[in-house]
């Protein structure tokens, strides 16, 4: 790997101290950077059982049933990387791993996110603890999706990874990434670099499940491009208390008919601070973006909800959607929705709404024999009813189940 | 003991008198009307039947088989056997008609894994013509016609099984066939089950189906009124609320009347 290697690295060692534009900076040298090299496993089931079931908060499936194939990393450690051995279309192996053994990968690595874009993505650089590659090849068609779980399992660690993911032409690839950490610990630092290629005809969807203690700070950063007739879809879901989160996600609709959704349910609790958006660039003739998310801020958190599409050619349309609850007076929303528009013929739109609960509601439900407590959980539900687009039934239904599961115990 | 006893009631809200001094006694299995001109108390009196927060009492007691509802929380007189059929319900994203069907009648919400079909929602919904494929699944009033919504709420009021229904304008916003299907559903439901019957409306296209004992009209926060409901609409028909009930000279229309919305 010594291809522009050094030019990688000069450029992530010029940005080592740029903070990001958004969220606090966080000083990075406060957090550890060792970890113990752990043993690798045959499945996620034979891990011990508190990270099991954190894991399976998060949507992992420990027996690995309806799966393609399944990513596991604790810390620094890849203790499992593996597709079944039927799914002969897919691959998927640790980042270190598929660049040392694919020279061909360096086409990809670094290609859709800047390496100095800021003191994240230079630490991701300079500091890589693996992350996951997944390759769907070309035609493939895989229901079961691939699971992959970074899991922080030291006080104070920061995990800093690096995710490839790529669908080859006319490929379909379902993934789960769960995110958590051991329910021993309190604080650390996630930041995950992701970069997605989306080719011709290929469709991806990515339901990505954060599930933190209370004093994690996350920095994701993640890019997709999307080739001709492409389909990218992006769930986000967090529902439990954080530190803080600041993230992102931007998605390129570089070729003709490329499609690209994002969605989150976000519900924010204690002293959270979530500050996380979507961005799509509408490039090419045909393509559509569409932007929803739900954000509840309960307590004393503040969720900002970013939004922003660009049209820069005919022939676009891009919606974005923002619908706020608040349940308390010291917590607050900011919805920043930005619609830009920059060829005659984008069609482009937005809709932001922050409320809370009304009485009408909490007494219609009353009146048929709820409590307030009781009406109140019911319609919070319902508002983060995860009608999540674009994913397979028994994908749908299982996700579903998820979110109940943590709701339950977190709300 | 009469099932709801209402003595001397006052109401206001936001410091406003509303109810003024209203009395009425409905025994078990009763059907009563309550007409008035807009803004003469029919939906505060309903509201404060219910429990609804806004709605104070100052003077006056409800009790209902005996207990006093006065300070009662809402959901508890859902427990005890009052049931409403709202005129305009709310919309509720996410909340399904079928969980809220379910929670009428004091069902856990609907899971597949312990009732692979549904079979508390869905017959109640064939039973006021609604599709239970179509229905079950749909969020609590969000894109319901008029007839549908009314229809969603007789079914929530079937599952509960009151003692006392009160119907708030069933017939407003219905086409004249699905007040047809609604009326006769509930005339039956009524003769079955013996329960007694609050209905607020202006009209009289519904009673030939509920066979109400008495009709009640509503003036100024009070009952001014009362007496066979046929007599009655058939007088206010002709005369107008003001003139009916003697509140002006016969043959001068005024404002009280021009709310009656028929």
């Amino acid at each position: 790997m010594s291809w522009k290697k050094e030019e990688l690295i000069k450029k992530a060692t010029d940005a080592q101290n740029t903070p990001a534009k958004l969220g606090e900076d966080i000083d990075i040298s406060r957090f550890k950077q060792e970890a113990a090299l752990l043993p690798q496993v045959a499945s996620v089931s034979q891990l011990s059982n508190d990270i099991v079931e954190n894991a399976k908060s998060v949507g992992i499936n420990p027996n690995e049933n309806n799966r393609s194939g399944t990513y596991f990393q604790l810390d620094h450690s890849v203790v499992l990387a593996c597709q079944k051995k039927e799914m002969e279309g897919v691959e998927v192996l640790s980042t270190t791993q598929a660049l040392s053994q694919y020279d061909w990968l360096k086409d990809y690595y670094w290609k859709a996110a800047a390496v100095d874009a800021d003191k994240y993505t230079a630490m991701s650089e300079l500091h890589q603890n693996a992350g996951y590659f997944i390759h769907a090849k070309p035609g493939a068609r895989l229901t079961m999706p691939i699971q992959a779980c970074l899991f922080i399992g030291t006080e104070g660690l920061v995990q800093s990874v690096h995710n490839i993911i790529i669908a080859e032409e006319g490929s379909e690839l379902h993934v789960i990434a769960g995110c958590t950490t051991h329910p021993g610990i309190s604080s650390g630092m996630h930041i995950g670099v992701s970069e997605f290629y989306i080719k011709k005809g290929a469709t991806v969807t990515f339901t990505m499940i954060h599930g933190w203690a209370e004093d994690v700070e996350v920095r994701p950063r993640t890019v997709a491009i999307v080739e001709e007739g492409g389909t990218f879809i992006s769930n986000y879901i967090c529902f439990k208390p954080v530190r803080s989160i600041q993230m992102y996600p931007t998605a390129y609709c570089v070729g003709k008919d490329a499609r690209v959704r994002f969605h989150s349910l976000i519900y924010g609790s204690k002293n959270s601070i979530i500050d996380t958006g979507s961005r799509v660039f509408l490039q090419a003739e045909g393509s559509r973006a569409e932007m929803t998310a739900r954000v509840i801020a309960a307590d004393s958190s503040k969720i900002i909800s970013r939004g922003h599409v660009i049209g820069e050619v005919t022939e676009t349309k891009g919606h974005l959607e923002c619908r706020g609850l608040l349940l308390s007076n010291t917590a607050s929303i900011h919805a920043i929705p930005e619609i830009e528009g920059k060829a005659e013929g984008c069609d482009l739109s937005h809709e932001a709404a922050v409320g809370r609960i009304q009485q009408a509601q909490l007494c219609y439900l009353m009146s048929r024999g709820l409590n307030e407590d009781e009406a109140t959980a019911l319609i919070v539900r319902g508002f983060l009813d995860p009608e999540i687009p674009g994913l397979p039934e028994h994908l749908k239904y299982e996700i579903k189940r998820t979110i109940e599961m943590t709701s339950e115990k977190v709300m | 003991m009469s099932l709801l006893e209402i003595q001397d009631l006052h109401v206001s809200i936001d410091g406003k008198k509303v109810l003024n001094g209203l009395n009425l006694t409905m025994e078990k299995g009763e059907v009563h009307v309550i007409m008035g001109p807009n803004g003469s108390g029919k939906s505060t009196l309903t509201m404060t039947i219910l429990g609804y927060p806004s709605y104070n009492i100052t003077a006056g007691k409800m009790t209902f088989s005996g207990t006093e509802l006065n300070s009662m929380p809402i959901y508890e007189r859902a427990k005890l056997g009052i049931s409403i059929a709202y005129q305009t319900p709310p919309e509720i994203r996410g909340v399904k008609l079928r969980d809220i069907i379910r929670i009428s009648g004091n069902k856990p919400l609907w899971n597949p894994q312990d009732e692979p079909e549904e079979n508390i929602a869905t017959p109640l919904l064939k039973k006021v013509g609604l599709n239970p494929e179509q229905f079950r699944d749909r969020d609590i009033g969000v894109g319901f016609s008029g007839g549908e919504r009314k229809r969603a709420e007789i079914a929530q009021v079937f599952a509960a099984m009151p003692r006392l229904m009160i119907l708030d304008e069933p017939d407003s916003g219905v086409d004249i066939d699905s007040l047809k299907t609604i009326a006769v559903d509930l005339g039956e439901y009524i003769k079955e089950q013996n329960c007694a019957c609050l209905i607020i409306t202006h009209y009289r296209h519904i009673l030939p189906y509920l066979k109400p004992d008495i009709a009640h009209v509503m003036c100024g926060g009070k009952i001014m009124k009362s007496g066979n409901p046929f007599e009655v609409f058939t007088q206010i028909e002709e005369k107008g609320y003001c003139e009916y009930l003697g509140l002006c000279p016969p043959g001068i229309k005024e404002e009280t009347e021009r709310g009656m919305e028929i």
